[in-house]
Formats: C-alpha cells, structure tokens, sequence
C-alpha cells in the first residue's frame, strides 16, 4: 500500500479552510482539513450535519455562495496540476463537470424545473465542447438507458417533475457521468430516496465505478453505507478530520471517541431490544471556537486537558489516523 | 391549449355584461348630467336635448336600448362631442395612445429587466445598490413630477427635443420616458426579486457544477424562472400603458386617450364613460389571457393542469 501513496494522486487537498461571515460571527466550517484520493478510489467522508462534510466538497467544487461563505486558505491539486482553490474561474470551468462532477442530495431540487431532461443532461457535453448536439442527445439517450430510465428515447423529452424521486436521482447521475470524470463527489445522493431505491442507486454507482475506473468521494452521515461502499473513510466533526483509516481497520479498531459514539448509534450494530444509543449533547457551535477539542463536552472519556489544547491528528495504525491522544 | 383560450373567451361576456351594468347603474346614480354645463336652457330645449339622446324613456329602458346597441358593437353617440360616436373617438385616439404605450413598454422592459439582472447578480454591492435606488425614486415620483423636470432638463435646457407635440419620431422619446419610467422601476424590482430567488435554488448550484459560466446560469438556467413574477405584473401594466395617461398627454400636447378616461367622468359624458371602461376591461381581459398563456408557456409544471 506504501507503494500507491508514490503515485501521483487524483486530488491532494492541504490544509483547508473555509468559513462563513454571519451576522453572529465568523462559522469556520471547514477548518485545517487534508486529505488525498487515488485515481479509481472510493473514499467516504462522514460526519454529522454541520460538521463540515458538504461544505468541504462544495469548497473544492467552487459551489460555496461567496459571501457569506469564504475559502480562507489551503490547496486543492487536481491531477497534479489545478489548485481548484486559486485558479481562474474559467480554469475552474475547464474541471467541473468534465473530470469532477458533483451528485447532489436532493434530486427534487436539483435539476431545473424549467428545462427538459434532455436539455439538461447533453449540457455538461455541450458547455465543455466534447460532442455537437446531435452527438450528445444520443449519448444522453445511452447513459439514460446505462442508468436504467425506460424508454430512454422517449423520456429523455420530459421535464424534472414528471419523474419519481429515484428517476430524478438516476438522471442526475447520467448528467454527471455523461463525460467520463476521473472524480464523482456524491453529496448524500440517497438520503433523500426511500430505502430500496436507495440501495438501487448504491448499486448503480458502484457498477458504474467498477466500468469506467472513476474515483468517488461519498458523503454520507451513515456508517452502513460506507462500510458496503468505501475503501476508506475520514470522519469528521466540527469541520476537522477525527479520524481517517482504511474501511475495515476503522470498524475492527476504532480509535476516537466520536467515531465509536457514531458506531454505537447504528441501530442494525445494537442487539434487539435496547435503548438506541445518541451521542448526549449538542454539536458545538462553530463561531465560538473552544481551542481544545471540539468534541471533549460530548465525550464520555474526556479529561481537563482535551478542553485546554487540541489534539493533533496523528497515526495510530498504518493508514491509521486518530485525533485522540486518550484512546 | 385552444381549448382553454375560447374557454376563457367565452368567459368574457359574463364579465363584460356585469361591468357594463354595474357602470351605468353607478352612472347614473352621480348626481348632475351631461348638459348641466350648457349655457342657460329653456325647458323646452333642454327637454328635446334630452329626448335626442333617449334620456326622456324610464332608465331600465335606457339601459336594455344600450345594451342593445353594445351587443352590436355600438357604443353611442358622444353626449359631449356633438356629432361624434363613442367609437369614432376611441379609434381616433388610440392608435397615438398605442404607440406611445409601446415606447414606454419597451423602454420599461429593457432598463428594468438588465438593471434587476444586474442587480441580483451583484447583490448587496453597489451595483445593486444604484440601480435600486433609482428603482425606489421611478415608484415614487409621480409623472406630473417626473415630466415638468424632463421638459426642462432636455427641452429647455439641453433643447434636445421639442416641448410639445406629437409630429416627429423625436416627439415620441419623453413621453415615452416619463410615461414608462414608473414601470422600469417596477419591473427592475421585480427583476431583482425574481432573478434572486431563482438564483438560489439547488439548480442553479447543479448548473454551475456542469461547469456553466455565469452567462449561461443567467439566461439558460434563470430567466425563465425569474421573470414568472415580471410577466404577471407587465399584462395588466400593458393594458394602463396603451390607454394613456392624462398627465403625460397633457404635459406633452399628445391627441391620446387618457383624456377621454378622466374627462368623460367630469362631462357625464354617459356613453364616453360606458365606452372607456369598457374598452379597459376588454384590455385588461385579453392582457391577462395573454399573460395566461405565457405563464403556461415558460413554466412547464403548469402544462398539464
């Protein structure tokens, strides 16, 4: 495994930072992150809402409504090249949606209501140059049919809201893939489907990443789906890394607090008949930064000391990374 | 489609009939009459006035005789212009009262939709700021205001323009501006409001991920969207500007409409009343159709219902 990290990676984010200007001062949403993904790999970014897993992606894809939001420092080298953070917008444009492309959570919202599908999904081809219209209609039709929409040919005329939710979430994923991207971001693309079509859809990414040798970052606050789905998983909490490891050393050897807490919800994991667990407390509130770690007054092991300083992120295991000295 | 268009047509004679009842009675419960203003009658004379015009018969039989020419298309004789038809009127005044209500309609529709544009694009900055401003003070200030200030800024001052009169293309420009400057306010506000709001749906998040520049986000993803609350208002708003307006036409010396509207109601001009009211609800019913139609045309949803 040593040997991969020498090869060039896909995207190499370094330290970064992002934070909102409110009203009730300054939210760092994404504070000090780093992380790197592989050409094909499936790396699965989980957290609470708020803790900054959205935010981070949206960073990288240039999607973070600037004001309020603000990239306050960091790179981001796409492909050894692009630092998606510091680039031109029109550099920026030159990458999404040709080789990164983004699914979002809510397919209800998330395509246009306005236009036809068609129009819609041959966009992404048409706007980077890589096929004429007539070219990129039929490919739309292909990807549709790949993605499992019957009768392609004749649905591909429709508008968003004569399709079903999980319709709707296959369409955007034909509208992502339809250029081939080296990277998918999948921002929660099933929470919003009910549960067999979300398994559907898992499936339909996966057999679509094993095709065509994509790499994908999953965003997800479910610790099931990243077990079935990723290689390996970063947890976040209060918009930094807690803990970061391969899949399966991070099930067998959890190592933060706050991961085993997340573990210890699953309610699939808890034998039949006892009380769910929830983490006690509230998520912090991340304009008023404590200086320690973010999670101590949450945590059940938690001394004096996690409260003065925060702790680094350091390895525990090959691959291995905890943010707790305690553990 | 057709369907519901002669549906909406047919729709329009109950209404028609309703307004034309509800106008008379009201008319003629006003105090006072056209020949009021006349010059001191005998009794004798003015009784013979009164029965050339049928206002000696009982008044439902005015009103079934009205309604009897209305269904023809009549619309009577002036109580007011001797000599002259309600419908001679109309038709002489309306083509100057179209065609200024255009100019203003396209002056309002080009300033206001890139200024509301603009504005939501650069939101809480000064580029949004400015142009708002200037929305606020066109929403404010009334045409009698705006008017006097362009006559004399631009034909006496610069004497870029006549003062008055309705002869040369160039006659058509301050009118125009004053007449539509209330309605490019409106419509950049609107604009904004629109453009803002549809600016900041999850869609246009998507379109960006494509990789959309901001041209594109604008005009292929927000337009439409955004200008949904635009042409709701610009329907009835085109029916006021083609009926003309008393101030302006005043201001400028233009043989237009809007005269007729406010003077007809001094005059008890019965049959100038009936005709003017009229002919605004006939507009302001085919105005919102169209609207309908449009409305139905940019946003897909509504297709199927």
């Amino acid at each position: 495994m040593s040997a991969l990290q020498k090869i060039e990676m896909l995207l190499e984010v370094k330290n970064l930072k992002t934070s909102f200007h409110t009203r009730n001062g300054i939210v760092r949403a994404v504070n000090d992150v780093s992380f790197a993904i592989a050409h094909g790999e499936t790396l699965g970014i989980v957290g609470e809402s708020g803790s900054g897993k959205s935010v981070t992606c949206y960073s990288l894809m240039g999607l973070v409504p600037q004001p309020p939001g603000r990239i306050e420092g960091g790179t981001a080298i796409f492909a050894g090249k692009t630092d998606l953070l510091n680039c031109s917008p029109k550099e920026l444009n030159a990458i999404r949606g040709r080789r990164m492309a983004m699914i979002f959570q809510d397919p209800m919202t998330s395509l246009n209501p306005f236009m036809r599908i068609e129009d819609q999904i041959v966009e992404p081809l048409l706007i980077h140059g890589l096929a004429s219209r007539a070219e990129a209609v039929r490919q739309a039709v292909q990807m549709l049919e790949h993605v499992g929409v019957p009768d392609a040919a004749k649905r591909i005329r429709s508008y968003p809201h004569e399709f079903s939710g999980g319709m709707r979430q296959r369409v955007m994923i034909a509208m992502a893939l339809i250029t081939k991207p080296d990277l998918l971001i999948a921002d929660e693309p099933t929470t919003a489907l009910d549960v067999t079509v979300q398994a559907q859809i898992l499936e339909l990414i996966k057999r679509l990443q094993a095709e065509t040798g994509m790499a994908v970052i999953w965003i997800t606050h479910d610790l099931g789906v990243v077990a079935g789905f990723c290689r390996r998983v970063q947890v976040m909490y209060a918009g930094r890394i807690v803990e970061t490891a391969p899949t399966e050393k991070l099930f067998a050897n959890t190592r933060h607090p706050y991961t085993r807490a997340l573990q210890k919800s699953i309610p699939a994991l808890q034998p039949k008949g006892t009380e769910l667990y929830t983490i006690p407390g509230m998520p912090p509130d991340l304009s008023r930064p404590t200086g320690g770690c973010a999670f101590a007054p949450r945590c059940e092991i938690a001394r004096p000391e996690c409260s003065a300083k925060l702790p680094e992120l350091l390895e525990v295991g090959l691959q291995h990374c905890s943010r707790c000295p305690f553990t | 489609m057709l369907r519901l268009i002669t549906k909406r047509l047919f729709e329009t004679i109950p209404v028609l009939f309703i307004v034309a009842t509800l106008t008379f009675f009201m008319m003629k419960r006003a105090p006072g009459g056209p020949f009021d203003s006349e010059k001191q009658t005998t009794p004798e004379i003015r009784a013979q006035i009164e029965a050339q015009y049928g206002l000696d018969k009982p008044v439902w039989q005015q009103y079934l005789d009205y309604l009897g020419h209305l269904a023809q298309g009549d619309l009577g004789p002036s109580f007011k212009y001797a000599g002259w038809s309600v419908n001679e009127l109309l038709w002489s005044a309306f083509p100057v009262s179209l065609e200024l209500g255009l100019y203003a309609l396209a002056f309002a529709l080009t300033f206001g939709l890139i200024a509301g544009i603009i504005a939501a694009l650069r939101k809480n900055t000064w580029g949004d700021y400015v142009p708002m401003s200037f929305a606020t003070f066109g929403i404010c200030l009334p045409t009698f205001v705006t008017g006097p200030l362009l006559l004399l800024v631009f034909a006496s001052w610069l004497t870029w323009f006549n003062a008055s009169g309705w002869e040369q293309p160039r006659d058509r420009v301050l009118p125009a501006i004053t007449l539509g400057l209330y309605y490019t306010a409106y419509v950049a506000r609107l604009t904004r409001g629109g453009m803002l709001e549809i600016l900041s749906q999850d869609f246009i998040r998507t379109a960006r991920a494509k990789g959309a520049s901001e041209w594109r986000v604008v005009w292929r993803h927000s337009l439409r969207g955004g200008l949904l609350s635009v042409v709701s208002f610009i329907g009835p708003a085109i029916s006021g500007l083609v009926t003309g307006s008393l101030v302006v036409e005043s201001i400028y010396q233009i043989p237009g409409l809007g005269k007729f509207f406010v003077m007809a109601g001094f005059n008890r001009d019965y049959t100038m009343v009936m005709g003017t009211v009229l002919f605004y609800a006939v507009l302001i019913i085919v105005m919102n159709l169209l609207v309908d139609i449009v409305q139905v045309w940019l946003n897909p949803k509504l297709r199927f219902e």
